[in-house]
């Protein structure tokens, strides 16, 4: 039987959680103690990790963006705020508008087409689940750049999709689909399709069946019982998918590098250049911080508002 | 069983849209695949069929080192990254301590940072630390940045988790590492193995972390592949991606194998 | 120059055939030993008086190891030469057997590890020591490195074979004299075109700006190599640091944004291939393998001008086997192998030894060989320092528009 996540993150909230039921009688004090620290210890190998590997380098990132260009592309070290105000140029707008733009409308194609699979595979996989899992990863143990060059020969003028349409008939001049808006909404919906689709799966498969069919019996049409059943107990799903596909994608640089035209940068080509092209590393780390603070900002106020139960 | 059947009937439009996006998902493979035969030096056009990029392949033994080092930091860094993150997604759904509301946002800031800033900033540290680079540097950093991926998956599957199993089976006398491995672990399993897969996609792939935290003569699959696409993508390249493919759905159907053999004696009777 | 050809050629078969022999032995101990002793003051004063560089493993220990106790010459020579070498080039740049036979005749277990942009190969340098003995940068990321204090003085007395390269590529702006780097192979930039699809070509930068073509022309994404074009079509210094013709370049691109396919320095040989584009900015060698596949594509060098680039090999300041990389840049100069790479990747050698063994093809292909006339109107691009920033920021905002 399910539950739904709040009643058992109900302590969550306020540190006082009231003990459990079936674990009165024991000490509070020392049941919070001892909580705290088997939560540690499972916790240490990852705190550890991310501390050591992970929060100390970008401390040195951090420094660097107080920084400024040397003549040969090195950091100079300083305190300066300069780079932080060159963040909010005007210059650099429309190219977050566009980031954001086209991660969201990559996010809601990956949910349009991650749900339904996922479902699938939960309700229908029986014992072929794990190999419906693994046809969806097989694509993926290529190289990146090896998937979107494929992309380049199905869509480009003489590639398969235009092949196909004008020996049909259907149209007699190539369609324009490379290096334009859909072609990298394409590309980054390809990309990011199993990061939707499998943390879905992982909870829509824990939904029991015979809830859905006692919803069907009680008379509620299937979008109905979708709609008030299952997609409200796999929000843990959406929440992490959506954000799984959505933070990356804001970043990618790769994707509209190959698959773009001049007018598809994004965000991360602008950060990627600042590293290599014109090498004006402390900038480019400001650039990073902000677009950090901005994200999990994001993330803060989505998980406050879709998914509650997300946060402690 | 007759409402079984039925659903069966019910689901034929799913089932049709599915098919769909595993053909979105296959398409640009069988481009792949097709012009792995193409004998020409590029991928451009169609030049007939050959298998001379498969000889070459084989007799080129930088790819296959190349493969080697990919495996092996792939696997051992899958290995820490799900065992800690599913450890870390245990902990944080199951007990609430002061501070875990940061530590489940401080989650989130890997996924935020930018590639190349974390390979630049790991680099420095490694540097600054006096480590040599070597395979070693680019597990530890792959398991860095795919840590968080499996916390956020397992943690979705964790956070449905009906805790009055787990009490039931204390009730019954068993203690709690017995609770953990006959009840919870079972129920985090289907995330684990997502989080797994993720991660094990996101280190067989990664470029650009990789790039920076390399050593001498710890050329990955990525590596080689990005280095040879500045000539433009051949033929050959196409057959290393196949030859990747082969190799690992192999592997893959091998644990699909033995994990389905597992799945029908352990997980049969929690459904029923 | 054929006598000294010939000479080398024997030089060379003697040594394929005994990988040591006595004249050999006796010629590399006199340079070796000093250099050895050298090396291991360099890999000393690495160690301690760097910045935050700790060299990676035991290769520069054994160098710096064996610094002190080697004499003048003798039997210690052997010793000298590391067993190993750390080679960091571009890909597919290098003919098939240059590494396996210099492993066989001179017993040195080559790592050979590639890269795939200068860009990327400097922010791996200067995040700290990679570990490699020797990388190929192209001309104006030589001076870079070398401002940011990334290479270590090359010593000519272990490269006798430095007299092999044409004179201009021993006078290099970049670093005359051969000081710090000692060329691999070189090219132009130019534009790749289709011969049917543009009939009306004409060899200059203006093609990059004609409408007709509105969205079958592709540039490259190297900054300075962007702005070259827009500089060459305006009749202007490519190196200039005035803004206000460096703004007036700019207003140049961002017109010329329109037209654009998109910016690439890799996808347009494929793109070129297929007949996708017509028009691409481009390197010489790229564009030839588009020819090799679309007989359909030609490559020219506009009349205004334009860019000529070297890639060269260079030692990182912390690599580990130094001594051993000198011996494997002499090794290149010989005018076999030089003429072996070029022949094998259609690049033009640098190596005026090696001309009569490059073949005819590829000698006599005024894309790859230009003519002394076409040569006069090539340039270097120059890495400008602070001024860098000018071309940047404007670059940023064509990106931006």
């Amino acid at each position: 039987m399910i539950q739904k996540g709040e009643d058992l993150l109900s302590g969550g909230a306020a540190a006082s959680a009231p003990a459990e039921p079936g674990l009165v009688g024991r000490g509070l004090a020392r049941l919070r103690g001892r909580r705290f620290l088997v939560a540690n210890i499972l916790l240490a190998p990852t705190t550890m990790w991310l501390v050591l590997f992970m929060v100390l380098p970008l401390l040195v990132v951090l420094v660097y963006s107080f920084g400024s260009r040397g003549a040969f592309g090195d950091v100079v070290l300083g305190f300066s705020l300069h780079n932080y105000a060159k963040v909010f140029s005007p210059l650099w707008f429309p190219i977050i508008l566009r980031s954001f733009g086209f991660a969201a409308v990559a996010t809601l194609l990956t949910l349009a087409m991650g749900y339904p699979l996922a479902y699938f595979i939960a309700m229908y996989g029986g014992r072929r689940k794990s190999l419906y899992l693994i046809l969806i990863m097989l694509p993926f143990w290529t190289s990146y750049l090896i998937r979107t060059y494929s992309w380049i020969v199905i869509l480009r003028s003489q590639g398969v999709v235009n092949t196909v349409l004008t020996s049909l008939g259907v149209i007699n001049d190539p369609l324009n689909l490379l290096n334009t808006r859909f072609s990298v909404i394409l590309g980054l919906t390809y990309g990011f399709l199993p990061f939707m689709t499998l943390p879905l799966y992982a909870s829509l498969e824990k939904l029991d069946k015979s809830l859905i069919e006692a919803a069907q019996d009680l008379g509620a049409s299937r979008l109905w019982t979708l709609l008030t059943v299952t997609v409200p107990l796999s929000l843990p799903g959406i929440v992490a998918g959506t954000l799984l596909v959505f933070i990356p994608a804001v970043g990618d640089f790769v994707t509209p590098d190959l698959l773009g035209g001049p007018d598809q940068t994004m965000i991360g080509n602008v950060i990627q250049s600042q590293f290599l092209s014109t090498r004006d590393w402390a900038y480019g780390s400001a650039l990073s911080f902000s677009l950090m603070a901005i994200l999990l900002v994001a993330i803060l106020l989505y998980v406050r508002k879709v998914g509650a139960e997300e946060l402690g | 069983m007759r409402r079984r059947r039925d659903q069966r009937i019910k689901a034929k439009g799913l089932r049709v849209y599915v098919a769909l996006v595993y053909a979105f998902l296959f398409a640009p493979i069988v481009v792949l695949v097709l012009f792995s035969f193409n004998n020409s030096r590029r991928n451009a056009t169609w030049k007939g069929f050959t298998l001379k990029w498969y000889s070459a392949l084989f007799g080129d033994s930088a790819v296959l080192d190349a493969f080697k080092n990919t495996m092996k930091v792939a696997i051992i860094a899958t290995i820490l990254a799900t065992i800690f993150g599913s450890l870390a997604a245990y902990a944080l759904t199951r007990y609430h301590f002061r501070g875990s509301s940061l530590y489940n946002g401080a989650i989130y800031v890997p996924l935020v940072i930018p590639e190349i800033v974390f390979g630049v900033a790991l680099l420095s540290g490694f540097n600054a630390a006096g480590l040599g680079l070597s395979l070693k540097t680019v597990i530890i950093s792959h398991v860095a940045f795919m840590v968080s991926f499996v916390i956020v998956v397992v943690r979705a599957r964790m956070s449905g988790f009906d805790r009055a199993l787990e009490e039931a089976a204390m009730d019954l006398g068993a203690n709690e590492i017995q609770t953990f491995y006959l009840v919870t672990l079972p129920f985090m399993a289907p995330g684990i193995m997502a989080g797994a897969l993720l991660a094990f996609v996101l280190s067989f792939d990664d470029f650009v972390i990789t790039f920076f935290n390399s050593g001498v003569g710890n050329t990955t699959l990525p590596l080689k592949v990005y280095s040879m696409v500045k000539f433009g993508v051949t033929p050959e390249i196409n057959a290393i991606s196949v030859f990747m493919l082969g190799i690992s759905s192999l592997l893959l159907l091998l644990t699909y194998r033995i994990q389905s053999g597992e799945r029908r004696t352990v997980q049969e009777p929690d459904k029923g | 120059m054929a006598k000294i050809d010939k000479d080398l050629r024997l030089l060379f078969v003697q040594e394929a055939e005994r990988p040591l022999t006595r004249r050999m032995f006796l010629r590399r101990a006199g340079a070796a030993g000093l250099l050895v002793a050298g090396s291991g003051w360099l890999a000393a004063c690495g160690g301690g008086g760097g910045d935050t560089t700790s060299t990676s493993t035991g290769g520069s220990s054994t160098t710096g190891g064996a610094g002190p106790t080697t004499t003048a010459a003798g039997p210690t020579t052997t010793r000298a030469l590391d067993k190993q070498l750390n080679f960091y080039n571009w890909s597919d740049y290098i003919a098939e057997d240059t590494i396996p036979n210099f492993e066989k005749e001179f017993g040195v277990k080559v790592t050979y590890d590639n890269y795939s942009s200068n860009d990327t190969l400097l922010a791996k340098l200067q995040s700290g020591a990679s570990g490699y003995d020797i990388i190929v940068p192209s001309d104006y990321m030589v001076t870079t490195m070398l401002g940011l204090g990334l290479l270590q003085q090359i010593d000519l007395a272990n490269i006798p074979n430095v007299k092999n390269l044409y004179p201009r590529f021993r006078e290099e702006p970049f670093d005359p004299g051969n000081k710090y780097s000692i060329p691999w192979q070189w090219g132009t930039t130019g534009i790749g075109y289709n011969t049917e699809k543009v009939p009306d070509f004409k060899p200059s930068w203006d093609m990059m700006w004609d409408a007709k073509y509105k969205g079958h022309i592709t540039m490259l994404t190297e900054i300075r190599d962007i702005f070259a074009v827009a500089l060459f079509r305006m009749g202007e210094d490519i190196n200039t640091t005035d803004p206000a013709k460096i703004d007036k370049a700019k207003q140049m691109l961002i017109e010329q944004k329109s037209l654009l396919k998109h910016y690439t320095s890799d996808t347009y040989i494929d793109e070129l291939a297929s007949n996708d584009s017509w028009l691409s900015h481009g390197y010489s060698g790229d564009v030839f393998q588009a020819i090799g596949e679309n007989d359909k594509v030609a490559y020219a060098i506009p009349d205004e001008g334009a860019v000529i680039w070297v890639d060269s090999m260079c030692v990182p300041k912390d690599a580990p086997h130094k001594y051993t990389a000198e011996v494997f840049m002499d090794y290149i100069l010989r005018p076999d192998v030089g003429a072996a790479i070029s022949n094998y990747v259609s690049y033009a050698s640098p190596n005026q030894a090696a001309e009569s063994l490059v073949s005819q093809e590829i000698r006599n292909d005024p894309g790859i060989y230009p003519s002394a006339e076409v040569s006069q109107r090539l340039q270097y691009i120059k890495e400008l320092g602070d001024a860098t920033q000018l071309y940047n920021a404007a670059y940023e905002e064509v990106k931006a528009a």
